[in-house]
């Protein structure tokens, strides 16, 4: 195998597939990717064998061939090689080394055989469709957040894709959730789209996703079956496993009684909860909102390191309320409004709250409150 | 060289026998009327409660522990000559000492004579660090006006009114800072009174091992074993930076303790780092029912200890004892601390769930660690469990019940398992 592509175009494949690799694996070959010359092209495949990345790029193919490489060091030097430069990766089969030549700059690493590198199964997708990239960057954006950590609740350790019935039709929909918040994001339903099953997509490969949904109007080909889901774009294709368990049922979790409207401009409330979470020197920051007619004071009281409270003007007209929440959560849920003010729907202080932006719908968010 | 009787206290400056009472059971020491940090260790403490309320027992070798199962607690230095030691299984304690009188702990009444004892050391010094119920540090520093007699004079007095009028032994470390108090207290037991001074520290400590440092473990000495580090002469060798690059903090401690210098205090306030409970079974346990209900009670005696104390804690361990003795330990952390039971039994049952495979298990416990104060526990609720705040306020309900009608007037069922 021999070939030349340019410096930025391979730094890009390979920094797809060096993020995937799983750093701390006990299987050496996972540390590689593969990398397979043929035309006019170059594959770029790495997997942890949750998740496949494949990467294609042009370059100038000398000699067809295929070998695998520690992807992280690979990633290494070209990221060290200067912009614009030509680099050449050559195979050579008699010593078992890959050369990597630029300008004055030659490396020999070692290689291992591409037939041990694991190839995940390509299954059946009971559903493939198309959606922009920016509908998708929004669903799993503005929901990620809530995604849990907790292993024991691994059913949550990601995002629930699916299809959900509301007034009027259907919704391509995103929920994630910790226990102590949930998002949950709708989007118009793609064409095509009616037969994709419902599927728990990991936080990892939500994270890998992201970098395929930069460009606002680029089509992502999306592929769903019950234990894998696939995105692609004319250059890469993301295949990941999904988490085999069943997400809960988190409509009963959001509040629909909720009287109380709390009308707040999100940036604003978001400083000035920062401001006085800064006092509170304990982990679950604790911030105490007491709403009275028009009037918001967020307020944080830590016995041990100091008191801290800001007054803001706000639309409230129902009876006074005091609760309190995490300054964590309520900076999350007020970050992910953008465009209108935020809008707080709360029922009593141990009860569940509900946040939107403006009036609309396709974007909720419910926060769990904590004792003050 | 001062000299001091231990019966009766007696002081004078030479000869091996006390001139007023003629006992033999003197202690003589140059820096006698200086040193002011002492370590008490009662002598088999609970094997000596024992005996003490029983006295066909004083002749017999007695081990305190769970029964055939579990392991030695507490053995009586007759067992002890015959190779018995704490934390030994006792199937093996048995098979050296076949005639031993078991004895089941009652923890109460060591409790008891524990605050017996700790009544006597207040009139010392309100400077009293316990370690345990059977052990404590002492800094006797500038009572000497206040008794009327220097701190040597006192400790040996503590010991005798701790057999006069509790009928229990001790032993006395007497040194300039704990960790010479604690190896002191040692080297004479039992009914010891030993004193490492100032001068000869250093020559003391030279030759003897560095597992004799309190806080050095199996971990730690295999560390310090493949470093070549043995006896304090090898740990002298080391300068600081060298020892704190290879063991962290420990490293700059082990600096200070080769040279004879600890300058912790005898703190009365150690805080409490975590609360644990854990119970051997009389024979290995499979059942995932029977595991359940051990599992409630020990998060119910930690959860009520919690209580008791104010505090709560944000991570949850499970022990586990497999058949051939191998420890398996799993904690995880929560988002908020807790004190309940409830909390405690979910998340460790979770744990547990994924170790039953190795079953059959000898031991069991849970604990709470990462503590901090109650009132910033248990705020958070749980979307997904909406009625973990009816089962938390059960919970509370149930406390107070208990609180009114004793321990047993309201249970839950799995803790009949």
């Amino acid at each position: 195998m021999k070939f030349s592509i340019e410096r930025a175009v391979l730094l890009k494949a390979v920094a797809q597939a060096q993020s995937v690799v799983e750093r701390r694996n006990t299987i050496p070959i996972l540390a590689n990717v593969l990398i397979e010359a043929e035309g006019a092209a170059v594959q770029f495949r790495a997997t942890d064998l949750d998740i496949e990345v494949v990467d294609r790029a042009a370059a100038m193919v000398e000699r067809v061939g295929a070998t695998t490489v520690s992807a992280v060091t690979l990633h290494d030097i070209v990221r060290k090689l200067p912009d614009g430069a030509l680099v050449t990766l050559t195979d050579d089969m008699t010593t078992g080394r890959l050369t990597v030549d630029a300008g004055r700059s030659n490396f020999s690493l070692a290689t291992l055989p591409r037939e041990d590198f694991p190839v995940m199964a390509s299954s059946e997708y009971a559903s493939n469709f198309s959606c922009k990239a920016a509908i998708l960057r929004r669903l799993f954006d503005k929901s990620k957040f809530a995604i849990s950590t907790e292993e024991t609740r691994y059913y949550l350790n990601g995002v629930y894709m699916h299809i959900a019935d509301i007034d009027g039709g259907q919704v391509l929909r995103c929920v994630a959730t910790d226990g102590h918040r949930l998002a949950r994001i709708d989007a118009e339903l793609p064409i095509g789209c009616d037969a994709m099953p419902g599927v728990i997509v990991p936080r990892k490969t939500v994270g890998e996703l992201r970098k395929l949904l930069d460009e606002d109007d680029m089509d992502i080909a999306v592929s769903v079956s019950e234990t894998k889901i696939r995105f692609a774009t004319p250059d890469i294709t993301l295949t990941s496993k999904v988490i085999d368990g069943t997400f809960p049922d988190y409509s009963r979790v959001i509040p629909v009684g909720n009287t109380r409207r709390l009308e707040v401009d999100a940036a604003d409330f978001a400083k000035a909860v920062d401001r006085v979470a800064t006092v509170s020197s304990e982990r679950s920051r604790a911030v105490k909102l007491t709403l009275e007619e028009d009037q918001l004071v967020l307020s944080v009281n830590a016995p041990d390191s100091g008191a801290a409270e800001e007054e803001l003007a706000v639309a409230y007209s129902d009876e006074r309320l005091e609760i309190g929440f995490n300054a964590k959560y309520l900076l999350e849920i007020a970050s992910q409004v953008d465009r209108e003010n935020a809008v707080f729907l709360f029922n009593s202080a141990g009860d569940p709250t509900l946040m939107r932006e403006g009036n609309d719908t396709t974007a909720v968010y419910v926060v769990m409150p904590m004792r003050v | 060289m001062p000299v001091l009787c231990r019966d009766c206290l007696t002081q004078f400056e030479t000869g091996r026998r006390c001139p007023s009472c003629g006992t033999p059971r003197v202690v003589a020491h140059r820096e006698l009327r200086q040193l002011s940090i002492a370590h008490m260790d009662c002598d088999a403490f609970y094997a000596s409660v024992e005996k003490r309320d029983n006295p066909a027992l004083a002749d017999k070798p007695v081990i305190i522990g769970g029964g055939r199962r579990g392991v030695v607690s507490t053995a009586c230095y007759i067992a002890r000559i015959r190779g018995v030691r704490s934390a030994m299984p006792m199937f093996q304690a048995l098979k050296l000492c076949p005639d031993a009188e078991v004895v089941r702990p009652r923890m109460q009444v060591y409790a008891e004579a524990s605050r017996a004892i700790r009544g006597l050391m207040d009139a010392l010094t309100p400077s009293i660090e316990p370690l345990s119920l059977d052990e404590a540090f002492l800094d006797l520093s500038g009572t000497e006006r206040v008794h009327g007699a220097p701190p040597a004079v006192m400790l040996a007095q503590l010991v005798v009114r701790m057999r006069d009028e509790l009928g229990l032994t001790g032993s006395i470390g007497l040194s300039h800072n704990k960790f010479l108090a604690k190896i002191a207290s040692d080297l004479d037991k039992p009914h010891g009174f030993a004193v490492i001074g100032r001068a000869e520290t250093a020559e003391f400590l030279r030759p003897r091992p560095v597992r004799l440092i309190w806080g050095v473990g199996a971990t730690t000495q295999t560390a310090l074993d493949q470093a070549g580090i043995r006896t304090f002469e090898d740990l002298l060798r080391w300068d600081k930076p060298d020892l704190t690059a290879r063991f962290g903090s420990m490293g700059e401690r082990l600096w200070h303790l080769a040279r004879g210098k600890d300058r912790r205090r005898v703190s009365a306030h150690t805080p409490m780092k975590s609360i644990s409970n854990e119970t051997t079974f009389h024979e290995d346990v499979s059942d995932p029912e029977l595991l359940d209900g051990h599992l409630w009670r020990m998060c119910e005696k930690v959860s009520d200890r919690a209580k008791a104390k104010g505090r709560a804690g944000r991570v949850v361990t499970l022990k586990l004892k497999k058949a051939d003795f191998s420890l398996i330990s799993r904690r995880l952390a929560l988002r908020d601390a807790t004190q309940m039971a409830d909390t405690m039994y979910r998340t460790a049952s979770g744990l547990l769930d994924a170790e039953l495979h190795k079953a059959p298990f000898r031991l069991l416990g849970a604990g709470l660690s990462d503590l901090s104060d109650a009132d910033q526990a248990d705020r958070l609720g749980d979307l997904l469990d909406p009625t973990a705040a009816q089962r938390g306020q059960a919970e509370r309900a149930t406390d107070k019940i208990r609180a009114r009608f004793g321990a047993d007037a309201i249970l839950k069922g799995r803790s009949l398992r």
